[in-house]
């Protein structure tokens, strides 16, 4: 099996004392889009920064087609990237920033011009090829740094953030643009944020990282519904976590006591004993609210402390006591029929296929 | 409302008054330079380039002019170069005594300018190197290293710190990106800087008398005049070295904002 487009291979990046990154270990392959997200200081940017050789790895290698990158200076890779303050020139027309790459790699004026040209279309930006930077919206910027970057027809596109500066409408609207970018032009994606929707709605891997270390890697849905540890679980999503100790095993399930009750849940890979103490994970969205008992098969109840309107969707904070606030997401139809004011003692139910089991640390 | 208009206006009124008392004797001195007297009287007894035509005449006075003039354009040069390389070694590295570098770099003008031409003198003899154009252009030099630098580390603190790594990132070296988006942007201070250091250069007398001896830049040979009688040539002379230092300093900056609003014009008018 030939190797992925770019390998990471136990690279390390310590700054004097610091270990920024901890021997992570990443293949991206062609045509991917690959999303780095983490709490900020996780070490993501540095990642990226590394694979556009801003910084040296401390230790381990990065190979793009096979090729070892470590000693190359950022002008001989072909690594492009966006950043997250854009970064563009704010001396150059709208036209000359496109055509920085192109000049910088000794394309004549002709071409040159033809290739931004065609770029800038693309973008929708012809008509402001000669205007100043400092003239253009958010928006616009943001594709004038897209089209800088990508005008070298690179084999990965770097993105660091790019998004964080706009407004949530314009967000929306650039993360669908990118993401039809990415799926036109098959070229691949390393995009980094800290910004769960954003990752989860664009990419089609997620790599989770904390503390300088991958946490996860995999589709936006396995680590939805199948976090690796109790990091990702915290971090992703909104999911509730019950920690208990098994009680029973059989018929493939795995029967936990914890402080709010005894809940069943699918048998892990993992295999506990009896004894063992589990961490169970319920996401916020599969839990069912009800004002009287007798849900599905896992049942807790608590008083409700406050809601929160997002959109459609209702989130739900119940107090289940020992310090922990439930979260149950419904749209608000669902609760059409049901009194959700403060103070209301209400049941959170789930069926126990639903619930996960974190493997052990 | 009221009172901050007023104060506004006491302000504003206070800042006129001050350049009043700054610019008076220059005007005076201006007007009389063209006065057909030997001695200042009002109203003017008519009008007359006299003066000039006696200091063009006078031998020292043009060789001196010249000096001060050869002298001001290799220090600005000189100085905008090393002031360039200083500003950016401060804006592009740390290191370990970075303070301390800075400090150095910006003590010059801190230092007396009558401790400073003595030193010069001093050091300069000792390797025999004073008494000439050159000294004072290497004394000069150092005096002016710190106001080309301060300008020009205005500039580039104005600098988003990504955009030297995006242009190497776009595949510029270091050279390349060096004079694609460094120098272009930091180019108005660079000429603002020229046009100071050789204002600086110019007008400068103390360091200039010590270091060139025998070799007179034009302040030197104004006072050596002065010294020996008060004549309305001082007038005419005084009026030429202001008007130069004068055009120098707003040249500099007019060039900061021209450049400025070519940045806009560009913006306005498509292409």
């Amino acid at each position: 099996m030939s190797e992925a487009l770019l390998v990471l291979d136990q690279v390390v990046k310590r700054f004097g004392e610091h270990t920024a990154v901890d021997g992570i270990d990443l293949q991206i392959s062609k045509g991917e889009f690959l999303a780095i997200m983490g709490p900020s200081g996780c070490g993501k940017t540095t990642t990226l920064r590394m694979i556009a050789g801003l910084e040296q790895p401390s230790e381990g290698e990065i190979r793009l087609n096979g090729t070892r990158m470590n000693e190359l200076k950022p002008w001989q890779r072909d690594t492009p990237l966006v950043w997250q303050n854009l970064a563009l020139f704010p001396h150059l027309s709208v036209l000359k920033n496109v055509e920085f790459g192109l000049k910088m790699r000794n394309v004549g004026g002709r071409e040159r011009r033809e290739r931004s040209m065609n770029w800038l279309e693309r973008m929708g930006l012809e008509q402001y090829a000669g205007r100043n930077i400092t003239q253009l919206s958010g928006g616009e910027r943001q594709r004038v740094a897209i089209a800088r970057a990508l005008v070298t027809e690179p084999e990965i596109l770097l993105l660091d953030e790019p998004l964080s500066a706009l407004d949530a409408h314009l967000r929306v609207r650039m993360q669908s643009e990118i993401t039809q970018l990415q799926k036109q032009l098959g070229i691949t994606f390393a995009y980094v944020t800290h910004n769960q929707s954003e990752a989860f709605a664009m990419a089609s891997r997620v790599a989770i990282m904390n503390g300088g270390l991958i946490q996860q890697i995999g589709s936006p849905r396995e680590v939805y519904r199948a976090p690796a540890n109790y990091f990702v679980a915290e971090f992703v999503g909104s999911n509730n976590i019950l920690s208990g100790t098994v009680t029973g095993l059989e018929g493939g399930q795995v029967t936990v006591e914890t402080e709010w009750g005894n809940f069943s849940a699918p048998q892990p890979e993992t295999a506990p004993k009896k004894g063992d103490t589990l961490e169970l994970v319920v996401s916020a969205d599969l839990v069912a609210v009800s004002d009287q008992a007798g849900g599905h098969g896992n049942e807790l109840a608590g008083e409700l402390i406050s809601e929160e309107f997002v959109g459609s969707i209702i989130t739900l904070y119940i107090d289940i006591g020992g310090g922990i606030v439930f979260r149950a997401q419904k749209q608000q139809h669902e609760l059409d029929a049901l009194d959700y004011s403060s103070g209301r003692k209400l049941f959170a139910s789930w069926r126990p296929e639903h619930t996960y089991v974190l493997p052990p640390a | 409302m009221s009172i901050d208009r007023v104060i506004a206006y006491l302000l504003r009124s206070w800042f006129i008054l001050a350049l009043v008392f700054i610019f008076v004797p220059i005007v005076i001195s201006f007007i009389f330079s063209f006065s057909p007297n030997r001695y200042p009287t009002l109203p003017l007894g008519g009008f007359s380039t006299q003066w000039y035509e006696v200091i063009l005449d006078e031998a020292p006075v043009p060789r001196a002019f010249g000096n001060s003039i050869k002298a001001g354009v290799i220090v600005a040069l000189i100085s905008t170069f090393i002031g360039f390389a200083a500003a950016y070694t401060d804006y592009r590295y740390r290191f370990f005594g970075k303070n301390f570098y800075l400090a150095l770099a910006l003590l010059p003008p801190t230092i007396p300018v009558l401790i400073l031409g003595l030193v010069m003198l001093m050091y300069l003899s000792r390797i025999s190197l004073v008494g000439e154009l050159y000294s004072v252009v290497l004394a000069h030099v150092v005096y002016c290293i710190p106001f080309a630098m301060a300008l020009i580390r205005l500039r580039l603190a104005q600098m988003n710190p990504d955009l030297e790594s995006a242009a190497w990132n776009l595949g510029a070296n270091s050279w390349r990106a060096m004079r694609e988006v460094i120098l272009p942007f930091t180019m108005p201070s660079i000429f603002a800087a020229l046009a100071l250091t050789m204002a600086v250069s110019f007008d400068e007398y103390m360091i200039a008398f010590f270091t060139g001896g025998v070799t007179e830049t034009l302040p030197v040979r104004v006072l050596a005049l002065l010294q020996g009688q008060v004549s309305p040539r001082i007038n005419a002379i005084g009026s030429v070295v202001f008007t130069i230092s004068m055009s120098l300093v707003i040249l500099a900056q007019i060039l900061l904002l021209t450049r400025r609003s070519g940045e806009r014009s560009i913006a306005a008018g498509g292409n």
